[in-house]
C-alpha cells in the first residue's frame, strides 16, 4: 500500500509512559499546575503516563517526609494504586492484542503474501540468498527509522514555532483516514471472509456512523469508555496494516530498531521526544488526547489547549513509530473534585500498535498458538516492569524497549526451541 | 469434531481454573499481576528445558526412534525438575519483595499474604502449563477431521482435556503446599511435591492407556487437594462453618462495600 499510512503519525506520541504527579496542594486550581504536566504528545511522546495516586499520597509524600504513618500509608496506597494502574493498562493492551490476533487468525487478507510494500520499505525480500535478504531488511529498517527521526524532528520544530494549525490539520487528516478508509477496508475483508453479502448503502451508513462518532470521541468530547474503545480499535487497525505490508524480516528488525530509538529519544538529553516534552512543560500545555490512551478522565473543565490530538495522516507511519514510545511524566489539570480520585494512567497509542504488531506477527507466522501466548505474556511482563520503573523513577520512560525485547526473545526462542519440544510431547501425549 | 468438541474440551480443561480466576483473582489487581508473573516464570523454566532438550537432540542420532524417545523422557524429567526449581526461585523472589515492602512501609501487614501468593502463583503456573499443553490441540479440534483414523485412540481430545484440568489444579495445590513447606522449612514436603509432580508426568508415559494414567493422576489430585486444604489452614470445622454459612470471618470479609 503506497498510500500514506499516516495514521501512524498519530500514534507517534503515544507510547509515553508518564507518571502524573499529583500537585502538592490538592485544592490548587488547574491553571497553575496541570498545564506543565500535559506533555504534548506529539510524536515525540510515546510513553505511558501515570498519574500518581490520590493527591493526599503525593502531597504527604512530598511534604510530610517526617511523618512515618503517612509514609506507610503512602507506600501501601502507592502499591495498591500502582497495581491498579498496571491492570488498567493490561486490559486495553490485552484487548488490542486480542482483536489483532482474532483478525489475523480468521481474516486471511492480512496474512496473504503481497508484492505491494510501503514506500518506506522499498527493498524487497524476495531474493534468493539469505545474506541479500538480511541486507535488504536492514536497509528497509534504516530507511524507516530515518523517516521517523526526520518526522519527529519536523514535528518538534513545528511545535516549537507554534504552527498549531498545521499540526491540527495533520492530525485530523490522519484520524479521518484511519476511521473511515481503513475501517471500510477491514469491514470489506471481514465480509469476504464470512461470505456475507452486504449492500453499499448499509455499509455507507455503518462506516459513516462509526467514523463520525469516532472523530467526535477522539478529538472532542465523548464518554470515556467509548473513547478508549475507539483508540483501541484504531491501534488495532494500524497494527494490522503494518502486519500486512511490512515484509517478514524487516518487521522484526524494525521492531528491534524502534525500541532502541524509543530508548534514545526519550532518555537522552538531546532526544527529540524529550525536547518535545520539555517544551510542552514550559508552555503548560496538555497532551493530545487522540494520541494517548487514558484510563481516566482526560478532559477537565476549562482546558484550553488548542493542540488536542490532531495528527496528520501522512505522517502516520513515521509518527506511529515515533510515538511508539516514550513515557513522560504528565500532569494534568484537575478540577478540585477529582483530586481525591485516581488519576489514571496513560499509554501512548504507538505502544499499543507495536505490541500488537509483535503478537500479530507471532500469530501470523505458523499456526502455532504457543508462540502467540508466550509473546503475550512476555509483553505484559515487560509492561509491568516498565511501570515498576516508572514508579521508582517518576519521570518519562519509554514503554517499548523492555516489552519488545522480552517479546522478541520469547518469540524466537519459543518458535525454535519450545515448539519442537511441545510438538513431540503432544504427539506422544506426554505431559509436563 | 468441530465446535462441540472444541467447546467441550475447552471448558473441561479450563473451566475450574477460569472460575477460580473470575471469583477470587480478577478483582484484585495485585493478584492478577502475581498470576501473570507466575506464568512468566513457568515459561522461562520451559524455555530452559527446551534449550537443553534441543541441544541434546542435535547431537544425538536422529534416525533412532528409541533414542529420540529416551531423550524426550529425559526432557520431561528435566522440565519437571526445572519447573519446581523455578517455583522455588519465585518463592524466594516473593519473599524478598515482601520483606522489602514491609521495611519500606513499616506496616505490620502486607497487602497480599504469602498464602495468597502461593495460591496465585500456583494457579499462574497451572494456567501457563495447561495452555501450552492443550491450546494447539484445541485449535486443531475446531477443524474437520477424524480422531484416531490410523488406529490411534479415539479419545485423544477428551483425555487431553481431562489431563489438562488435572494438571492445572495440581499446579495450584502444589504451589500452596510448596510455599507452605518452604515457610515452615519442611523440606520433606518440598521433596514430596517434586516427587508427586514427577510421578504425574511419568504416568503420562503410558498414554494412550488412559486408564493407567488418568485414574492415578486424579487420585493424586484428590490427595494433593486435601493436603493443600489442610496446609492452607483449612479444617473440618472451617469447612462445616463455611458450608452452613456460619463462618463469621468469611461473611465479614466478603461483605462488599456499597
Amino acid at each position: 500500500m503506497n498510500a500514506s499510512d499516516s495514521d501512524e503519525d498519530v500514534y507517534n506520541e503515544r507510547t509515553a509512559l508518564v507518571p502524573s504527579e499529583t500537585p502538592a496542594v490538592p485544592s490548587y486550581r488547574p491553571d497553575d499546575l496541570s498545564m506543565p504536566d500535559d506533555l504534548p504528545t506529539q510524536r515525540a511522546k510515546p510513553g505511558l503516563s501515570r498519574r500518581g495516586g490520590p493527591a493526599a499520597v503525593d502531597g504527604s509524600g512530598g511534604g510530610g517526609g517526617s511523618d512515618q504513618e503517612v509514609d506507610a500509608d503512602d507506600e501501601e496506597l502507592t502499591l495498591k494504586y500502582g497495581a491498579k494502574h498496571v491492570i488498567m493498562l493490561f486490559i486495553p493492551v490485552t484487548l488490542c492484542m486480542a482483536v489483532v490476533v482474532a483478525t489475523i487468525k480468521s481474516v486471511s487478507f492480512y496474512t496473504e503474501k503481497t508484492d505491494q510494500q510501503l514506500i518506506y520499505t522499498p527493498f524487497t525480500e524476495n531474493t534468493a540468498s539469505v545474506g541479500r535478504r538480511l541486507l535488504n531488511s536492514v536497509l528497509n529498517t534504516i530507511i524507516m527509522i530515518s523517516v521517523i527521526v526526520v518526522m519527529t524532528i519536523f514535528l518538534v520544530v513545528l511545535y516549537k514555532y507554534r504552527c498549531y494549525k498545521f499540526i491540527h490539520g495533520w492530525l485530523i487528516l490522519s484520524s479521518l483516514m484511519l476511521l473511515f478508509w481503513f475501517s471500510f477496508m477491514y469491514l470489506g475483508e471481514v465480509f469476504k471472509t464470512y461470505n456475507v453479502a452486504v449492500d453499499y448503502p448499509t455499509v455507507g451508513v455503518i462506516i459513516w456512523n462509526f467514523g463520525a462518532v469516532g472523530m467526535i470521541c477522539i478529538h472532542w468530547k465523548g464518554p470515556l469508555p467509548l473513547q478508549q474503545a475507539y483508540l483501541i480499535l484504531i491501534s488495532a487497525l494500524m497494527a494490522l496494516v503494518f502486519i500486512k505490508y511490512l515484509p517478514e524480516w524487516s518487521a522484526w528488525v524494525i521492531l528491534g530498531a524502534i525500541s532502541v530509538y524509543d530508548l534514545v529519544a526519550v532518555l537522552s538529553p538531546k532526544g527529540p521526544l524529550r525536547m518535545l516534552v520539555e517544551t510542552a512543560q514550559e508552555r503548560n500545555e496538555p497532551i493530545f488526547p487522540a494520541l494517548i490512551y487514558s484510563s481516566a478522565m482526560m478532559w477537565t473543565v476549562g482546558m484550553a489547549s488548542p493542540m488536542e490530538a490532531q495528527r496528520s495522516e501522512h505522517q502516520s507511519d513515521e509518527e506511529a513509530e515515533q510515538s511508539g514510545g516514550g513515557v513522560e511524566p504528565e500532569r494534568r489539570q484537575f478540577p478540585e473534585d477529582e483530586l481525591e480520585e485516581d488519576r489514571g494512567v496513560k499509554l501512548g497509542l504507538g505502544d499499543f500498535i507495536f505490541y500488537s504488531v509483535l503478537v500479530g506477527k507471532a500469530a501470523a507466522t505458523g499456526g502455532d498458538w504457543n508462540t502467540t501466548l508466550a509473546c503475550f505474556v512476555a509483553i505484559l511482563i515487560g509492561l509491568c516492569l516498565t511501570l515498576l520503573l516508572l514508579a521508582i523513577f517518576k519521570k518519562a520512560l519509554p514503554a517499548l524497549p523492555i516489552s519488545i525485547t522480552f517479546g522478541l526473545v520469547f518469540y524466537f526462542s519459543t518458535d525454535f526451541l519450545v515448539q519442537p519440544f511441545m510438538d513431540n510431547l503432544a504427539a506422544h501425549q506426554f505431559y509436563i | 469434531m468441530t465446535a462441540s468438541v472444541f467447546f467441550g474440551c475447552t471448558f473441561i480443561a479450563f473451566g475450574p481454573a477460569i472460575a477460580l480466576f473470575l471469583f477470587t483473582i480478577a478483582r484484585e489487581p495485585l493478584r492478577v499481576i502475581f498470576l501473570i508473573a507466575g506464568a512468566f516464570f513457568w515459561l522461562v523454566s520451559l524455555l530452559l528445558s527446551s534449550l537443553v532438550w534441543f541441544i541434546s537432540v542435535q547431537i544425538s542420532n536422529k534416525e533412532s526412534a528409541a533414542q529420540q524417545k529416551g531423550l524426550l523422557i529425559f526432557g520431561v524429567v528435566l522440565c519437571v525438575l526445572l519447573q519446581e526449581t523455578f517455583r522455588f526461585a519465585y518463592y524466594k523472589l516473593l519473599k524478598k519483595a515482601n520483606e522489602g515492602l514491609l521495611t519500606l512501609s513499616q506496616e505490620e501487614t502486607m497487602p497480599i499474604s504469602i498464602r495468597q501468593l502461593a495460591y496465585v502463583s500456583g494457579l499462574g503456573f497451572g494456567f501457563m502449563s495447561g495452555a501450552f499443553s492443550v491450546v494447539n490441540i484445541l485449535a486443531d479440534s475446531v477443524g474437520p477431521g477424524t480422531v484416531g483414523i490410523h488406529g490411534d485412540s479415539q479419545h485423544y481430545f477428551l483425555s487431553s482435556a481431562f489431563m489438562t484440568m488435572a494438571i492445572i489444579l495440581l499446579h495450584m495445590f502444589w504451589g500452596v503446599v510448596f510455599f507452605d513447606a518452604c515457610e515452615k522449612q519442611r523440606w520433606w514436603a518440598v521433596g514430596a511435591v517434586v516427587a508427586s509432580h514427577l510421578v504425574v508426568s511419568c504416568l503420562t508415559f503410558q498414554n494412550p492407556e488412559y486408564v493407567n494414567s488418568l485414574v492415578p493422576t486424579y487420585v493424586i489430585l484428590l490427595l494433593m487437594g486435601v493436603w493443600a486444604f489442610y496446609s492452607a489452614g483449612g479444617s473440618l470445622r472451617n469447612l462445616k462453618l463455611c458450608l452452613t454459612c456460619k463462618d463469621k470471618d468469611f461473611l465479614l470479609a466478603n461483605h462488599r462495600p456499597r
